[in-house]
């Protein structure tokens, strides 16, 4: 079903849900991340592998209560900060982790897309963050090797970015497509904002499809995805990036920031509008 | 620049590119090991697969990347697949034979942190996780890290153990080489311009230091020349 990026948010993400927002640096869904911090989503359970910049937004906008991950920095750039805060000092609100690595997280979707209840593979083997997270040991039946089982990925809601649409809500994405796939079929409802929404699909090499009747609700969202990237429509704002470090550092700072191009802002076309012509290049 | 006429970071570089050999599949990441992975496919190995971890599988950058994810590696790729794909197919289908890793602190088994510095339920530091490092350790033939040295870095005692180093073969630093010998990372040499007593004090174990602890060839100017013709997207 198409509809507003609005509308989708407040019929289907509600507070204390487990939430999915993924993208591999491609692609990421910043418009539909910053809807859900306007709406002041509140004791959300946050999955990602790469939690970057929206997540840092939520984070600190006080919206999660836990955040299960596998890397969670500014990409080429450094820390994230405002996560970093939550799990140094609890502002603005305590952050509990669940840490896994980037296999077991990708293992997670696909059991859950699976409709399984675990994923196996050959890892956590050694070190120290089998101590600290959820991975129990398996044994193959056939062989007898033991292998790692870690559970499922069932968010609530998957949320990603795409680049098209067709009229009848049929998705398609294309370039690096990351785990989006698997985020969209391992969650009870999901929704994904597209770049442009046309008459026909034409089929791109290497793209993943989404049949309309897997997914909840298409909400267009033009450049939806800045300051990540969507292959064929713009690049990523590396500038940006940058820019976050500092923006980031300071609580006030941060605060100011958000208020000035989220909270002030309607939707994504203001969000772009407030930063001025540079987001849009 | 220093007065070799090279830095250090391209000295690290070029060390690391001519340790791989013509056609071997590499897991890189972004960074030094992207400079030095693509610096060696413009050397000695043109044949070098790079597999970004972004899914880009035989990828062949002109401008060097900013992130594992840039359209530049899918638009050079020979196939863009799946995260899933790339770790469960690719990785612990044991297809890929050199990784790079780096971390916050390494120690002298090549056991890596890049976790947390501090408790992990109440970190001093909180860093930004494994990734896929937990894997990619035990899942490669060959690990080569790449890390600047300093008694913060290379440590007695790990914070956290990310990453286990059974599989270190080299940790390429900014001041010299150390390899595995007889169970723990011995110096073996030193880069052009460097006392050996510089990294013996940028570690925080007594470092081993090989009896035969030689000196890295400088870069040639054949490999200046290629190493500084690599752009990185949005520099000039």
């Amino acid at each position: 079903m198409i509809l507003p990026l609005r509308d989708a948010v407040r019929e289907h993400v509600h507070d204390g849900d487990v939430v999915a927002l993924e993208g591999f640096t491609h692609l990421i869904p910043h418009a539909a991340g910053h809807e859900v911090i306007r709406q002041g989503r509140r004791d959300l359970t946050l999955i990602r592998m790469t939690p970057d910049i929206v997540y840092d937004q939520l984070i600190g906008m006080g919206c999660a209560r836990k955040l299960v991950f596998s890397w969670g920095g500014n990409p080429g750039v450094g820390s994230l900060h405002r996560f970093r805060d939550a799990v140094e000092h609890g502002w603005p609100v305590p952050l509990e982790l669940e840490e896994h690595s980037h296999a077991g997280m990708a293992a997670a979707y696909a059991a859950g897309a699976a409709n399984l209840p675990f994923g196996v593979l050959r890892g956590y083997r050694g070190g120290d963050l089998p101590a600290h997270t959820r991975v129990a040991t398996v044994t193959c039946p056939f062989t007898g090797e033991e292998l790692a089982a870690v559970p499922a990925h069932r968010p609530d809601v998957g949320i990603v970015h795409a680049q098209q649409a067709d009229r009848a809500g049929n998705v398609q994405l294309w370039g690096i497509t990351g785990v989006q796939k698997e985020t969209v079929l391992a969650s009870t409802r999901s929704i994904v904002t597209v770049e442009e929404i046309v008459d026909e699909l034409e089929p791109r090499p290497g793209s993943v499809v989404l049949p309309y009747w897997v997914v909840d609700a298409v909400c267009l969202a033009p450049h939806g995805a800045h300051p990540s990237y969507a292959h064929g429509y713009y690049d990523r704002d590396n500038d940006f990036y940058v820019a976050w470090e500092e923006i980031s550092r300071d609580r006030d700072a941060f605060q100011a920031w958000m208020q000035k191009h989220v909270l002030a802002t309607a939707d994504s076309e203001e969000y772009l509008a407030s930063l001025g012509a540079r987001a849009l290049a | 620049m220093s007065r070799n006429g090279f830095t250090a970071d391209e000295m690290m570089a070029v060390e690391a590119a001519r340790r791989l050999r013509d056609g071997a599949v590499c897991f890189v990441g972004i960074g030094l090991p992207s400079l030095a992975t693509n610096l060696a496919r413009h050397t000695h190995a043109p044949n070098c697969v790079l597999i970004y971890e972004s899914g880009t599988i035989g990828a062949k950058p002109v401008e060097l990347p900013l992130s594992i994810g840039d359209g530049e590696l899918a638009e050079t790729a020979d196939a863009v697949v799946s995260v899933p794909e790339v770790f469960a197919y690719w990785l612990q289908g044991r297809r890929i034979d050199v990784s790079f890793l780096g971390a916050a602190q390494i120690d002298r088994h090549g056991n890596l942190n890049s976790t947390v510095i501090g408790d992990y339920a109440v970190p001093k530091v909180r860093l930004p996780g494994g990734g896929g490092a937990p894997e990619i350790a035990l899942g490669v033939d060959d690990v080569f890290v790449m890390l600047r040295h300093s008694p913060r870095a290379f440590v007695e005692r790990l914070d956290f153990t990310t990453s286990l180093g059974d599989n270190v073969r080299v940790v390429i630093t900014d001041l010299g080489i150390l390899e595995p010998r007889d169970g723990e990372l011995t110096l073996v040499a030193v880069h052009p311009g460097v006392a050996v007593e510089e990294p013996v004090a940028a570690t925080g174990w007594a470092l081993r230091v090989a009896a035969d602890v030689g000196q890295t060839e400088p870069p040639t100017a054949q490999e200046l020349t290629a190493l500084r013709a690599l752009r990185t997207k949005g520099q000039d």
